[in-house]
């Protein structure tokens, strides 16, 4: 069975396709790497498949479920793209990686030994035990970003969804993050990394997808950068007329265009 | 001594009690969201729904709770929206609402004095029946805030990643909204409706200052809400003033004294955590750092990244960082 399967994805945000037809399948086990420039839709794609964006057109599978009725959340680890762990009131690191036990419990559940023992090995799994009580904004951001790694490790997920991990993050963090993604490959975890420079991460490829103005440009044996493949081959995008293009006229009760779920 | 056995008195007690709990409890998540100002935003629009029930006779309370929670819908959902003009939408509603309230309050024949009793809070004429609805609706509040406390904060801390580990973000959205509306109902007799959004911010930044995990801020302003609200009854039992404004000014206070506290607190634990010195892996002489990273990429005029004239090269933009080529590594700017 494929993890994830889409065909035809177009996503629009703010009256801009920013993924335009989509295909892409990934089956259990795989390593794929997103990779693109600035603006290509990577991270669109991702939160596309995520049902975190609206779809504009094309199916999204998830586990072999459809999206919009997908119920098996507690298979998927989501890091999302974040410069911060922090919000308004401050929490603490156990906290905010405890919330990725919520898939695992019902509303009014106290956390279970299962849990705590989940939310322990993820805070070992990126060196931070020592710090778990303290307040996330204390931390530095690749210890940060460690937090949110921490927090999609204690789904235990099947999937696990990286969004940029790595931008802007110290190398120890990088290098952490990197031999943590080679235990769960090893382990048989299914990984989608998006990113825009591969690090140290760069060996652990199992196939790369290159996105280009919202188009999958790309597919097949790892590339160690998007600027590697070829801009000859790539033929010249169709430019797009101005029907590309609805404006947001914004007046303070429209929805703009293709308004993006927050 | 004997004031605290009058009835009223007790009630007055009572009411404060109870709101000084719920308020900040809500106020917690609205933080938390960044949304401070939402409980004020209520406040104001809930004016029309007193003046409603002048106007038809109805139960002020009750059509303020229906105007409310209307209100409280609305903002939820232009703020989920993220509309860039969504804020001249609140104040549409705002202003509105505290128009309409007025002009509403004239057309029955009412006073100001009427009107005062709720914009400013009136805990001294709370009767049994008030009492108790204020109290169900409390509880329900705190139970709503203290139970549900997990999901509420993660779909506060981080939406996204809520909606990924399968939670309802946007019913769990207006599930904050509807109880935000709920306490400024409750909150309406005592401190009044525009100064309710106070008790609901107020004790949740006083509890920051000492606070490490989002649980004990909660806690701690329920406690701080309640201390306050409580103190500020009894000051206006025994002193000719407004009990409202007394409770307001009362968690002023606090958290005027609790913030230097605090930020002793925080210099002292980031002091504890020093930035660590790394040693330099890579020798390369002053004045200038090479930047140990994979570089497939060779930056140029049409690269697309940001570029900076500096000195004699040109600096690049990109990952978050600005650095020039030299040689075959980089140098950071």
């Amino acid at each position: 069975m494929n993890v994830l399967e889409s065909r035809g994805l177009s996503v629009e945000l703010g009256g801009r396709p920013v993924l335009r037809g989509v295909d892409l399948t990934v089956s259990a086990g795989e390593m794929v790497a997103v990779l693109g420039a600035n603006g290509s839709g990577k991270s669109t794609l991702v939160r596309a498949l995520l049902g975190l964006v609206p779809l504009r057109r094309g199916t999204s599978e998830l586990f072999g479920q459809p999206l919009d009725r997908f119920s098996g959340w507690r298979r998927i680890g989501f890091v999302p793209q974040r410069t911060s762990a922090t919000s308004g009131v401050p929490a603490s690191v156990l906290e905010v990686v405890t919330a990725g036990r919520l898939p695992h419990r019902g509303p009014l559940r106290p956390l279970g030994r299962a849990d705590k023992r989940a939310v322990r090995g993820a805070l070992e799994a990126v060196g931070l035990t020592d710090r778990a009580k303290d307040r996330v904004s204390l931390l530095s951001g690749g210890q940060q970003q460690r937090v949110l790694i921490a927090r999609a490790l204690a789904v235990e997920p099947e999937l696990l969804v990286l969004d940029e991990p790595t931008a802007g993050v110290d190398l120890a963090t990088q290098d952490t993050l990197a031999q943590l993604i080679a235990g769960l490959v090893e382990r048989g975890t299914t990984i989608v990394l998006v990113a825009h420079e591969l690090g140290p991460l760069e060996p652990l490829i199992g196939r790369t997808v290159v996105m280009r103005q919202g188009r999958k440009v790309y597919d097949g044996a790892p590339l160690p950068s998007f600027q590697v493949l070829p801009q000859a081959h790539a033929h010249h995008l169709p430019t797009t007329g101005p029907e590309d293009h609805r404006p947001d006229l914004g007046t303070p009760l429209d929805r703009a265009a293709g308004g993006e779920l927050r | 001594m004997s004031l605290l056995s009058v009835d009223f008195v007790q009630r007055a007690l009572l009411a404060a009690l109870v709101t000084g709990l719920a308020a900040p409890a809500v106020g917690t998540y609205l933080v938390q969201r960044r949304q401070a100002l939402m409980g004020d935003g209520i406040g104001h629009v809930a004016v029309t729904g007193v003046a409603v029930g002048l106007v038809t006779g109805a139960s002020p309370t009750v059509t303020a709770i229906v105007v409310a929670i209307i209100a409280a819908i609305t903002i939820e959902v232009i703020r989920e929206k993220g509309n860039t003009s969504g804020d001249v939408a609140l104040a549409l509603l705002f202003y509105g609402g505290i128009a309409g309230g007025v002009l509403l309050t004239g057309l029955a024949g009412q006073s100001a004095t009427t009107l005062n009793r709720y914009l400013f809070g009136s805990i001294t004429t709370v009767d049994a029946t008030d009492l108790w609805v204020t109290t169900v609706l409390a509880v329900v509040v705190v139970a709503a805030c203290v139970g549900l406390a997990a999901r509420l904060f993660a779909v506060t801390h981080d939406p996204e990643f809520a909606q990924v580990a399968g939670l309802n973000v946007r019913g769990y959205n207006l599930l904050i909204s509807v109880l935000a509306a709920v306490s400024v109902t409750v909150a309406m007799r005592t401190v009044g409706l525009l100064l309710v959004s106070a008790l609901m911010v107020v004790p949740v930044a006083t509890a920051q200052q000492f606070a490490r995990t989002f649980r004990s801020t909660l806690l701690m302003a329920m406690v701080l809400g309640t201390l306050v609200s409580v103190g500020g009854v009894l000051v206006s039992v025994a002193a000719p003033v407004a009990p409202g404004a007394t409770v307001v000014m009362l968690a002023i206070v606090g958290f005027g004294l609790s913030f230097p506290v605090g930020v002793l607190l925080r210099r002292r634990s980031i002091a504890a955590a020093p930035i660590v010195e790394e040693d330099d892996a890579f020798d390369v002489p002053e004045p200038h750092t090479a930047v140990p990273e994979e570089h497939g990429h060779e930056h140029g005029p049409d690269c697309g990244h940001l570029a900076i004239p500096h000195g004699d090269h040109v600096d690049y933009v990109h990952d978050g960082h600005r650095h020039a080529p030299h040689g075959a590594h980089y140098d950071e700017h």
